[in-house]
């Protein structure tokens, strides 16, 4: 394609200069958005079936001597019970009994008769129906009204990462489409103009026989070779970026940010962009040419 | 697509089916650019398949805005203009290209494209038609060669003299060997040798069944060679049987 003769003088043009550049940028922005979106997506995955299984609900002891805290204790892990069992898409809640809660206890406390009468928190297990999806935020509200009572807030802070994650690869897309209607903009500008700059050998090329695609693929082969071109110099700008900070996970490592780098489809995306965007432009150019030329006289 | 080269090395005369009959004919047409007044007025006359006009009239006249009507860069402002037998206002867009490739045109202003040698202008009706390189790189050559640019075959456009570039556009209208030529003043800048020479090879292409329209102001060559003539006058075409 790129070395098909070319009876338009289109490789002197200006019009198509910032292409290129503009592919570049494309490429390389998606390159870090398809990136981004899959090492956010396995760590949501990882995320994801953390909260998908289990959550637990902790119940502060009420104030007052050793039997009445109890009793108010109780009645408030009852409340508990009540709410979660209330919600759909919880399967199971199960307060743990006190002495299972001491005999977690004992290897840090040592002996259970000094802790037996120690005012404790309480501590439900919640089993999640794994078909259902529940809102953890609005669960742990629902949960919140019963005094004491809260929903373990490690896990609703991971429900709300998961949900920023997930908002930040919608912007991605979002930033993507847009540069992709921008990019395919310019394409349709540089291809107008040349075929307005072009006009008499675009004239001629019909008087003497040629279909419209022939003039069209010629303004399709320039944009594929430009868009080729600037998709080489935007990966080739993306590839360095990956490796810094796939290496800023690794000296991360052991903390909580899991491992960013990148699957192996994850790198054969990536690579295929440059001849994705230079086949955009391409297609692009081809159906400007098309309808520019068939709403001639 | 026939090329000329390969038709005179054989020396065989086809005729195809389709360029009996008539191959031009205009009823009743008018033509006016803009809001201007008409420029060809009630036009009306037939060209057999295998004929060969003149076309003269004064400058102004419009000889270059009637040929423009046979080769379909003009639509008529009224009448209809029928070309190889069927009216070119039915024609739909896809089907242009065919015919145009039917039709070959040597434009008074030449019209090359300035960025490509004498040989690739040449080329051109060939590579739209989707004629092989080997075909392209063996008969346009020689062709070139015939009308005395041997040496000028990668030569671009404006290296050449105005007698040399004329002759490019000559070989570019008739290498695809069209069933019409329209050539508008195509002696207009070589010397009576080279317009002799010129004029045989229409009249060579003519014996192959091409039909010739020429249109020249140079009367020695409308008394030499004994055509009959399409005059224009006034916005009117008269057929004139030879001097
Ligand atoms: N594109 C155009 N727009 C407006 N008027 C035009 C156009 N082309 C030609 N004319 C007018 O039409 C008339 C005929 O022009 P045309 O070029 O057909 O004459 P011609 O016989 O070929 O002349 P010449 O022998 O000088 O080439 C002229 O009066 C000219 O001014
Ligand atoms: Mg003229």
């Amino acid at each position: 394609m790129i070395g098909r003769r070319s009876d338009l003088p289109l490789a002197k043009d200006s019009t198509g200069r910032f292409l290129p550049l503009l592919v570049a940028l494309m490429v390389f922005l998606s390159a870090v958005a398809v990136a981004g979106v899959i090492v956010l997506e396995g760590m949501i995955h990882r995320w994801d079936r953390d909260v998908a299984g289990t959550l637990t609900v902790q119940v502060t002891p009420a104030a007052g001597n050793p039997a009445e805290s109890a009793r108010l204790t109780d009645e408030r892990v009852n409340a508990a019970i009540a709410v979660l069992q209330a919600t759909p898409g919880v399967a199971s809640s199960r307060a743990l009994p006190k002495d299972e809660l001491l005999a977690l206890l004992q290897p840090w406390l040592g002996s259970m008769e000094l802790l037996r009468d120690l005012p404790l928190p309480r501590l439900v297990d919640v089993t999640l129906d794994q078909r259902a999806h529940v809102d953890v935020d609005a669960l742990a509200l629902k949960v919140g009204a019963v005094p004491g009572a809260s929903l373990d807030d490690h896990r609703v802070w991971l429900s709300r990462l998961i949900a920023m994650s997930r908002t930040i690869e919608w912007l991605a897309m979002g930033a993507l489409a847009l540069i992709s209607a921008v990019t395919s903009a310019t394409v349709i500008y540089a291809t107008r103009t040349g075929m307005e700059v072009h006009r008499e050998v675009i004239d001629v090329l019909h008087l003497v026989g040629a279909q419209d695609d022939y003039v069209a693929r010629q303004f399709a082969d320039r944009a594929f070779t430009l868009g080729l071109r600037g998709g080489a110099l935007g990966l080739a700008l993306a590839i360095p970026a990956f490796v810094a900070v796939s290496q800023a996970g690794r000296r991360l490592e052991g903390g909580f940010v899991p491992d960013l780098s990148l699957p192996v489809y994850g790198w054969a995306l990536v690579m295929a962009l440059p001849l994705v965007a230079a086949f955009l432009a391409m297609m692009t150019a081809r159906i400007t040419v098309h309808g520019t030329l068939s709403r001639l006289p | 697509m026939v090329i000329l080269g390969r038709v005179l090395e054989t020396g065989t005369v086809q005729r195809q089916a389709a360029t009996r009959g008539n191959v031009v004919q205009f009823k009743s047409v008018g033509l006016r650019y803009g809001s201007g007044p008409e420029v060809l007025q009630d036009i009306a006359f037939t060209l057999p398949a295998g004929s060969f006009h003149f076309l003269t009239g004064l400058s102004g006249a419009g000889k270059s805005s009637l040929l423009r009507l046979m080769y379909l860069a003009q639509r008529p402002t009224r009448g209809r203009v029928l070309l190889f037998e069927k009216d070119t206002a039915d024609l739909a867009r896809g089907q242009m290209p065919a015919l145009r490739r039917r039709i070959g045109v040597v434009f008074q202003e030449f019209r090359l494209l300035d960025h490509l040698s004498a040989l690739d202008n040449v080329a051109l009706p060939l590579r739209v038609a989707g004629v092989s390189e080997t075909d392209v790189q063996r008969y346009v050559p020689e062709l070139l060669t015939w009308v005395g640019l041997a040496d000028q075959l990668h030569a671009k456009p404006h290296t050449l003299s105005g007698g040399q570039k004329q002759r490019v556009a000559i070989a570019r209208a008739v290498i695809g060997r069209p069933d019409l030529l329209l050539a508008d003043e195509p002696t207009g800048n070589v010397d009576d040798q080279m317009a002799m020479r010129l004029l045989y090879l229409f009249e060579e292409l003519n014996k192959l069944g091409t039909t010739v329209v020429i249109a020249t102001h140079n009367e020695a060559l409308v008394t030499r060679f004994r055509h009959p003539r399409l005059i224009i006058d006034h916005g009117q075409v008269s057929q004139v049987a030879p001097l």
